[in-house]
């Protein structure tokens, strides 16, 4: 069993490697001849005039908790699907139930106008 | 000295999965532009390699290592470098559990009991990388690449959990091989998921396209409004890097649907005729997986572009609410006995 997991450790190590090694090849194999216009920031031809960290909509901000929410539902189903044969139709009602009440939350951040792009 | 060997063992065991890996992604980027090519009455590459153009990827490689890495001014370093590395290492990760057949001839790499658990962080690990190389370019066309596109993984990425719920349900186990094997029957290729749980596999590769931010939903790479998207600043081998992240993830959604829906290595004619035709092996899974890939091309060569609030709109408004629903449908099928899985 703890092999099994040995590999993967394994395989994360080798593929953070491989990522590793190419950046510093491409350091090491490409030429470094900077200058203030190749290193300012791509902007269309024109001078940067203001620093790239700035404000942005506040609806990613929205997406980002209701991703949340959704996934960590996700994340509670994922047990109940797994013992599903051994659970009796009670198991089955109160999924429905659960899912149910989901969709009622749905249904409000639709209606609140979570979901909207314009 | 048995834990030392066990650890060269299994590293051996890592290449071995992880060169055919990058060489299957070096082809791919190559099959990508010979079919797109072929696709829109062009020829494609051809040139380098002989008449198929079979050394353009290898020299590709070698142009982008020999290319200056610039370090954009204001950039912060040790995120902007982190972040190709973050992309790729967990797109090659997933390899690790994925079952190449029974276990008979191949299996897979490690065989773990949460190996669904195991893909689904896996593959969620990939909008950290996004969102580290927008904010450390310093660019606002990286930073509002980076935003989008993040939006669009995690959005996207809801209806795929929704979607491997739907597959538990049939399988009851996170195994990914008893995934496969839960698939298999006498009445081919109608036992596997694809057929009880259709708008979930359906859903399912449509999102892949969308996590991997490939066309139609390329928005992060809309060259006329915000040019390469988060990775407009990067250069070279760095470049390479969340280039060979995106091949492999796409490789990997492309298996990944062939596992869960369309009986991974099992014969889509098992049970109806013997012999070779009817056995299980690798070669089914290598057959399908290399029709999903194209189907990636394909797409890029036939849709247009979504907007972006259509984009949206599609995986909040439509995807979600039916893979919800659907998972509901998929208990009471597999409850009542209308959908049945294998040994």
């Amino acid at each position: 069993m703890l092999g099994e997991y040995l590999s993967i450790v394994i395989f994360l190590g080798v593929a953070s490697v491989i990522g590793c090694v190419l950046l510093t090849l491409g350091t090491v194999l490409g030429p470094k001849k900077p200058d203030a216009e190749k290193l300012s920031p791509y902007e269309c031809g024109f001078e940067a005039f203001e620093d790239a960290r700035m404000k942005f909509d506040v609806r990613y901000y929205l997406v980002a908790i209701l991703f949340i929410l959704f996934d960590l539902e996700i994340a509670f189903l994922f047990p109940w699907a797994t013992v599903l044969d051994s659970l009796s139709t009670a198991g089955l009602v109160s999924f429905i139930g659960f899912i149910g009440l989901l969709e009622i939350v749905f249904l409000y951040v639709w209606k609140k106008g979570a979901l909207e792009w314009e | 000295m048995d834990d030392l060997l066990l650890v060269v063992w299994t590293l051996i065991k890592v290449l071995m999965v992880t060169v055919p890996l990058i060489l299957t992604v070096a082809f791919f980027t190559l099959a990508e532009r010979r079919v797109i090519g072929a696709m829109q009455s062009r020829v494609g590459p051809n040139f380098i390699g002989g008449p198929m153009g079979l050394a353009q990827p290898f020299a590709d490689v070698f142009k982008m290592l020999f290319k200056e890495l610039v370090l954009p001014t204001n950039a912060n370093r040790f995120l902007y470098f982190l972040a190709p590395v973050l992309t790729l290492a967990p797109a090659f990760a997933a390899w690790a559990v994925v079952p190449f057949d029974d276990g008979e001839l191949i299996g897979a790499l490690s065989n773990i009991d949460a190996g669904l658990l195991y893909l689904l962080a896996m593959t969620s690990m990939g909008v950290y990388g996004v969102l580290l190389a927008g904010w450390a370019s310093n660019s606002k066309y990286a930073f509002l690449g980076a935003m989008r596109s993040a939006a669009q993984i995690v959005s996207y990425e809801i209806a795929m959990g929704f979607a491997l719920v739907g597959v538990l349900v049939g399988t009851g186990s996170l195994n990914l091989t008893k995934v496969v094997l839960a698939q298999g029957g006498n009445a081919g290729f109608f036992e596997w998921f694809w057929l009880p749980l259709l708008p979930l596999c359906v859903i399912y590769f449509i999102s892949g396209v969308a996590e991997t931010n490939r066309a139609p939903f390329d928005v992060a790479e809309g060259e006329s409004e915000i040019v390469a998207g988060f990775h407009v600043e990067y250069s070279g081998a760095a470049f390479a890097l969340f280039f060979l992240a995106e091949y492999a993830n796409m490789i990997l959604i492309a298996l990944l649907t062939v596992l869960m829906f369309f009986g991974g290595w099992l014969s889509p004619f098992q049970g109806w005729v013997g012999g070779v035709i009817g056995e299980p092996g690798a070669h089914w899974l290598l057959i399908k997986t290399v029709f999903f890939m194209f189907c990636f091309l394909w797409f890029r060569a036939t849709f247009p572009r979504y907007r972006y609030d259509q984009i949206m709109r599609l995986g909040w408004k439509v995807f979600i609410p039916i893979t919800m629903v659907w998972i509901v449908v998929a208990a009471l099928l597999f409850h009542f006995g209308l959908a049945t899985r294998g040994a």
